[in-house]
């Protein structure tokens, strides 16, 4: 029977990775629920084993269920029947199969009806079911909120959320506005507190909201009069129970589009604050994004794992000039120029999620007792890295997945761009995820820190070359070093010139030489591990260093005084 | 109402919709090795109307029987995965070779140890014997009501339940009393995919003779949790008579397998026109084709 987790064995490798002892254990605190609890783990072994059961069963849910429903989900879309979103009837399908199943809520600890998961295997989740249908995966994705109410909720919100959440409840995060998009701190929704009856109550519109109709949403909201920035805004949770909401619209999208984005206008409605006043978007939105960005960079693997199999699968088949196109080098380059970047960003998704499990679960742990000075160091390295590796890996991950989703349309010719095959509904659903939860523009705002600051370097320089090889992988560490070397020396030139525009300007070809790095350095230890791996870091690499030697070579010419041509004059 | 106690009957099977060339051996018999023992595909069917019944009726328990050798633990450990309670394996070396009538009458002297039960679900018939007889045999020896191809329960109340039967050319409502044997079409609803929470809780259970062979242990747990320890039980288990099992006890002897390959033969071209067409009509109908 298909399985799209037994039959990645990428998947199981990058579960696989030593440094997952280190987080089970975190996770499990030491298995203290192992009597308590007769589906919790029993050891380090045990729990593994446990990911991997449940991981197949989400690949057969994903592979009989959720994929064979894709196609009429995209034809039929969500509708708007008496203000409620009525999902496609394969979606609502796919929802119920996963509800029973057990996996809503993966994260959450036992006691809120959830699996205790990681991040490792719930990401790795969240790309198998992206592969399946990455319009689903957004509203499976959105239990991430469920994360949210666990992690800065009072215990009563989280009390009377969470074990929603094992029982199917759907999520929505409530953040875009007409006139707050990228710009978050420009949120008008307003939040008024009713001492009379201590109540908050949301008067406003949201636009481009995601399962807008969700059982459970966090909705971000100015409580602090007068204020116009992101210090005024806190976050709320509301319950569609209260039904104080009207859908105005569904939007017609191009692609994801069995996910119903609505608009929504709050009236009067009754909502609970999350956590403390004025930490909405400064705290609480900006943990919620970061998981968001994690959760896009899984569904833009899982999107290019699709699109890959039907490429090569097409290739395979198709014959002209007497011969499977795949023979070509033409199309043979664009096939295996698909596989190493689905690999050097898998490694790169998987490698973020550890350090986002490791610092998380620090986080965790300090709530119910003091850290050591040690821990205390691990949760500061970890947090710091995942903060810049995470919108690193969501812009070259999604900006792949688009890359990868037009060569495999490319590979299919003229029949590619007829309804007939699943790869056009692929390249359309790839085209989001360079936009939402912050465009790849504003990962790289948020991703050059790691240039400035020199994290990135740091942890090439600390982590990835101090790394032991096996001999014979050893002639693909100078490349690597060089580009490392490249890579600091127009970083200082860049920001010594010491203005903000000439940094902005440069900032994306400097986290994508990063990026380059990083990955390089990822498929080297994936190789070290599984010879099978050897070929990819080695043609992985090449092509890396030629793409950074292109960024250098246009920084290294670039004249700062001739930034001023380029820029568009509104003043005349 | 208080819950139900059912039991669902199911084989392991070899997996006989995905027949690859080395599916048969030279001598005619089925080739097990080269074909994936999976779970007969309309004892899911049978499995999901009774966790169907157990969502609905708080309470009620389902206990999955099968008879068949010491691998087939696997499909109880399967049916525990998506919902079942427990289950026994019932495996002896003379229950083998075994026909629809020695294996009903295993099968139900298992049942008549399970006592009380409500209901005994099963599916049509096996993909590997399609003969459809296990099921009502195994009701007529335990002296109770049947009703076969059920598609849907429409209600269970008051010691009673409400069944859709699939027939040829149609549908039909019956009402029967409990207890009461079922057999399930594969019309049914699938079954539905394993749980997260049960794969995990179960994922160690182990019949004896299956941890006799791995060196896997976590003994603790096991005395601390029986569910893992699946029931095992042989012929003194059930109390049964060796002479009616195994090869003495089937009157069904298998005198000769043939390999059928089927040929092609010429092709004949009909025209559109109305004449050909009733020609061929004819010719279908007078051969037993069609109608």
């Amino acid at each position: 029977m298909a399985n799209f987790y037994n039959d990645n064995s990428d998947l199981r490798f990058h579960l696989g990775h030593p440094l997952m002892k280190k987080i089970v254990k975190l996770k499990e605190r030491d298995f203290a629920e192992k009597e308590s609890c007769d589906y919790a783990f029993l050891d380090y072994e045990d729990a593994m084993d446990g990911y991997d059961k449940v991981l197949e069963i989400v690949g057969d849910i994903c592979a009989n269920v959720i994929a064979p429903n894709a196609e009429s989900v995209d034809a039929e879309g969500p509708s708007l029947v008496d203000n409620e979103v009525k999902y496609a009837r394969g979606t609502a399908e796919n929802h119920e199969a996963l509800t029973r199943a057990g996996l809503i809520g993966m994260s959450l600890p036992r006691k809120y009806g959830g699996l205790n998961f990681p991040m490792v295997p719930y990401v790795m989740a969240a790309e198998i079911v992206s592969r399946a249908d990455a319009g689903f995966a957004n509203i499976w994705g959105l239990q991430d909120c469920a994360e949210t109410i666990h992690e800065f909720g009072s215990e009563e919100l989280r009390d009377e959320f969470l074990p929603r959440f094992n029982k199917g409840a759907t999520a929505a995060m409530d953040l875009t506005e007409p006139d707050a998009g990228s710009d978050l701190q420009a949120v008008q929704l307003k939040a008024t507190y009713n001492q009379k009856n201590d109540t908050w109550y949301l008067n406003g519109v949201k636009r481009f909201i995601t399962n807008g109709d969700a059982d459970v949403s966090l909705v971000l909201a100015r409580s602090e009069e007068g204020t116009t920035d992101g210090r005024g805004l806190s976050l709320y949770v509301y319950d569609r129970k209260e039904k104080a909401v009207t859908i105005r619209r569904i939007e017609n999208k191009l692609g994801i589009k069995g996910s119903p984005t609505c608009e929504l206008v709050f009236r009067n409605a009754p909502a609970k604050l999350v956590g403390h006043r004025k930490f909405g978007l400064i705290k609480y939105v900006m943990a919620l994004m970061n998981s968001a960005r994690l959760g896009v960079a899984a569904q833009s693997v899982g999107i290019s794992e699709a699109a890959y199999r039907e490429a090569l699968k097409y290739a395979e088949e198709r014959t002209q000039f007497g011969r499977p196109i795949i023979q070509f080098p033409a199309v043979y380059e664009m096939i295996r120029l698909m596989e190493l970047r689905i690999r050097s960003m898998r490694s790169f998704l998987y490698e973020t999620a550890r350090f986002v499990d490791i610092y998380k679960n620090y986080n965790a742990i300090s709530e119910e007792r003091k850290l050591e000075a040690d821990e205390r160091a691990e949760q500061k390295k970890y947090q710091r890295l995942s903060d810049v590796y995470t919108p690193l890996l969501k812009l070259v991950s999604s900006e792949y997945s688009n890359m990868i989703a037009y060569d495999a349309l490319q590979v299919h010719g003229g029949a590619g761009f007829m309804k007939d095959f699943p790869v056009e509904r692929i390249y359309r659903d790839a085209r989001i995820t360079s936009i939402y939860e912050g465009t790849s523009q504003l990962q790289v705002v948020a991703a050059i820190r790691g240039v400035t600051s020199g994290i990135y370097l740091s942890a090439i320089r600390d982590m990835y070359e101090k790394e032991t090889l096996k001999p014979e992988l050893e002639y693909l560490k100078p490349p690597l070093e060089e580009m490392t070397a490249e890579f600091e020396k127009y970083a200082a030139h860049v920001t010594e010139a010491n203005d903000g525009e000439y940094l902005d300007f440069h900032a994306r070809r400097l986290v994508e030489m990063a990026g380059n790095i990083i990955m390089g350095y990822l498929l080297l230890r994936d190789a070290r591990m599984d010879d099978k791996y050897q070929q990819a870091a080695s043609a992985f690499i090449d092509i890396a260093r030629a793409a950074n030697l292109e960024k250098a070579e246009y920084i290294r010419r670039f004249n700062i005084k001739d930034l001023g041509l380029l820029k568009y004059n509104f003043d005349i | 109402m208080k819950g139900l106690k059912i039991i669902v009957l199911a084989k392991q099977v070899p997996d006989t919709r995905n027949v690859g060339r080395d599916a048969m051996k030279a001598d005619g018999t089925v080739n097990r090795a080269a074909l994936p023992a999976i779970f007969n595909p309309e004892d899911l069917n049978a499995l999901e109307l009774a966790l169907r019944i157990k969502d609905t009726n708080e309470g009620t328990t389902v206990t999955v029987l099968t008879m068949g050798p010491g691998r087939a633990a696997e499909i109880i450990r399967e049916a525990m995965y998506r919902g079942a309670d427990k289950g026994v394996l019932l495996t002896d070396k003379k229950f083998a070779g075994s026909d629809t009538l020695a294996t009903s009458y295993a099968l139900s002297l298992a049942v008549k140890k399970l006592a009380p039960y409500d209901l005994v679900i099963a599916g049509r018939q096996a993909i590997d014997g399609d003969t459809a007889q296990v099921g009502p045999q195994v009701a007529e020896k335990l002296g109770l009501p049947q009703v076969t191809y059920a598609e849907e329960i429409l209600s269970v109340r008051k010691g009673r339940v409400t069944i859709k039967r699939r027939l040829e050319r149609g549908v039909e409502t019956v009402e029967a009393p409990m207890p009461l044997v079922l057999t399930v079409h594969s019309s049914a609803p699938a079954c539905r995919s394993r749980n997260a929470r049960y794969t995990i809780k179960y994922r160690h259970a182990r019949t004896l003779g299956e941890l006799q062979d791995t060196s896997e242990d976590y003994l603790q747990l096991r005395k601390d949790r029986p569910y893992l320890t699946i029931d095992e039980w042989g012929v003194s288990d059930v109390g049964a008579d060796v002479d009616q099992l195994g090869l003495s006890g089937s009157p069904t002897k298998v005198r000769k397998i043939e390999n059928v390959v089927f040929t092609g033969r010429d092709s004949k071209v009909i025209s559109g026109s109305e004449n050909d067409i009733e020609a061929l009509m004819k010719e279908l109908i007078d051969s037993h084709t069609i109608g």
